[in-house]
């Protein structure tokens, strides 16, 4: 059997959703809109997994499913070593975000990471303490920063309102996921002229674990090179 | 697989010839305030410390050295000359890319450390041979440097203080180093500030950014560092073997560079006193660029020591033993107040792990 999860809610659910029936395989959520259990049609030994896009990254390495619809951000956030558990096998096109550093629009002075860094190191000698990034994605954007020799900064944890943290004072810049950009301008904030630490988009995984005749039948009738 | 049991008594054995050159033996906690060490170190300990929370007392971190915690509770009561060692677990984590590598990394094992503190320049001398001698029967390669030498020669670049004083703060970076040292050498280019729309959010001041702002228009006009001061940078950064040999280019280059003149003769009263300790500096290695990828805070005299030729099946193995000067650690832990010190750390765990191959 494989176990296929996907996103449990709202658009991320539905562009799934679109995207296996392209592909000829129908999915469907079973009962009612606040069950959580689904139907799979059009493939053999496949069972429907509904849950957060959050979890998926950690079921697919426990190995309590075998597929898995999440973010490329998520995973390499979550999973130390990602590549040695999970195989990316297909980009699906939607849910496009990059996580970007962003600073306050009124640093007139702050174009790119060279000016970050020179503005960071100022800004630990005149306040005493290093400055702040308020971010949920700590390792990629610790790793990302540590590639790039930033020092005298330091990570605050947000899990949510990132944007608002400028603003409130408890931090000086932020590391989040944006589509748009719409949020962050809104709070007058502005990206860095960097490339993105990350560009992620909704991509199908698989538990290297699961990798077998079986997985590769319903791969292929993906249309899908293991 | 050596037992915990050897490491220990191999530790044991390094904390007594500590003792015998008159340590004094100190515990520090395991469970540290993570405050200081983060000010200190900054994310990059996240990466490799654990981090815990305590419901009162806050974050927490497994040790993941012991400088820190001596060199607080030396100065909380400590007086001068002091002598300290200890023996101990630290536990580092290892946070991989995007691989799981192939053969994971100890996450606990055992130091035994000498921290010595004193304003003698003999004291860095004396912190080497101790270890070189308790290291001798495993044949390491010993490898020195000094950070004061490369502090020393960017000091020393015909530069307007701001621009010497960034290098000076990244000199433990060498990518951001090089390309800063790059931009200073070729003409400036006037920057533009575009207005903004957006009101003023957040703690840095409009005050701190106009003062970088008309500190980047006073660097606009100055003249590019002539391409030869990066020759000569590059030729210290690169220098590198038998000690004596590299003392003699030293010299050399100091009639170039005449800021480092006073490294180089401190480097040489330096191994002259090794030599008084009985050690060949023919088979020390004195690397100049030795301490700047490692720990930010080693500003002066640096050591290590790694398994050599006589090990091969041990390449890519870390330092067996490492240490050094960090007058630095200690001006920012004592918030202004400067204690020379210089030690070190030896791993009793890799040395069992030789002796047992042995």
């Amino acid at each position: 059997m494989i176990r296929l999860g996907i996103p449990s809610k709202g658009r991320l659910m539905e562009q799934s959703f679109d995207w296996f029936a392209d592909r000829g395989v129908r999915l469907s959520r079973a009962g009612s809109d606040r069950e959580y259990a689904g139907r799979v049609e059009g493939a053999e030994g496949v069972s429907l997994v509904l849950l957060s896009a959050g979890e998926i990254p950690r079921e697919l390495a426990a190995g309590r499913i075998e597929l898995g619809v999440t973010g490329t951000d998520l995973v390499r956030e979550k999973l130390a070593g990602w590549s040695s558990d999970v195989a990316e096998l297909a980009p699906m096109g939607f849910g496009h975000a990059d996580l970007i550093l962003a600073v306050p629009d009124c640093w007139r002075d702050c174009r790119d990471l060279d000016d970050f860094a020179a503005i960071a190191r100022d800004f630990r000698a005149a306040h005493g303490f290093r400055l702040r990034i308020a971010t949920k994605y700590h390792r990629l954007v610790r790793a990302w920063l540590a590639a790039h020799e930033v020092a005298d900064y330091q990570l605050v944890d947000s899990q949510g309102a990132t944007e608002g943290t400028v603003a409130n004072q408890t931090a000086e810049a932020i590391a989040d996921i944006t589509s748009s950009g719409e949020t962050l301008r809104a709070n007058n904030l502005r990206i860095l002229d960097e490339a993105p630490i990350l560009r992620s988009q909704a991509t199908l995984f698989a538990a290297r674990a699961a990798m077998g005749p079986q997985m590769d039948a319903f791969l292929a009738q993906l249309r899908i090179e293991p | 697989m050596i037992p915990k049991r050897a490491k220990q008594a191999v530790g044991q054995r390094l904390l007594e010839a500590f003792r015998a050159a008159g340590a004094e033996e100190v515990a520090p906690d395991i469970l540290l305030p993570a405050g200081s060490l983060l000010d200190l170190y900054g994310e990059d300990i996240r990466a490799r410390a654990y981090v815990t929370a305590d419901p009162i007392r806050g974050e927490m971190m497994l040790r993941p050295d012991f400088t820190v915690p001596v060199v607080e509770a030396h100065m909380t009561n400590g007086a001068e000359p002091a002598r300290y060692c200890y023996l101990g677990e630290v536990f580092r984590k290892q946070d991989m890319g995007d691989q799981r590598p192939a053969t994971l990394r100890d996450n606990e094992y055992l130091q035994a450390g000498f921290e010595l503190f004193s304003r003698d320049p003999a004291a860095d001398a004396e912190v080497f041979a101790l270890f070189h001698r308790l290291l001798a029967p495993h044949r390491l390669r010993a490898e020195i440097g000094d950070m004061g030498l490369v502090l020393d020669a960017v000091r020393g670049l015909p530069l307007p203080e701001a621009r010497r004083e960034a290098l000076l703060h990244h000199v433990w970076r060498p990518g951001r180093f090089r390309r800063m040292l790059a931009r200073f050498s070729t003409p400036s280019v006037p920057r533009h500030f575009p207005e903004a729309d957006a009101p003023w959010a957040g703690m840095r001041s409009e005050a701190e950014m106009i003062r970088r702002i008309a500190r980047l228009n006073a660097d606009a006009a100055v003249a590019p560092l002539p391409a030869i001061w990066t020759e000569r940078l590059e030729r210290l950064f690169r220098l590198r073997g038998p000690a004596p040999e590299v003392q003699a280019q030293l010299a050399e280059l100091a009639e170039d560079m005449p800021a480092i003149a006073g490294a180089v003769a401190r480097i040489g009263a330096q191994m002259a006193a090794i030599a008084g300790h009985g050690i060949d500096p023919e088979a020390v290695i004195f690397d100049a660029s030795h301490g700047r990828t490692t720990l930010e805070y080693y500003d002066g005299f640096t050591f290590s020591f790694h398994v050599g030729n006589f090990h091969a099946s041990r390449e890519g193995w870390p330092p067996i033993a490492s240490g050094g000067r960090y007058d630095a650690l200690t001006r920012v832990l004592g918030k202004g107040r400067e204690i020379p010190a210089v030690g070190g750390i030896i791993r009793p765990g890799l040395l069992a792990e030789l002796e047992g191959a042995a």
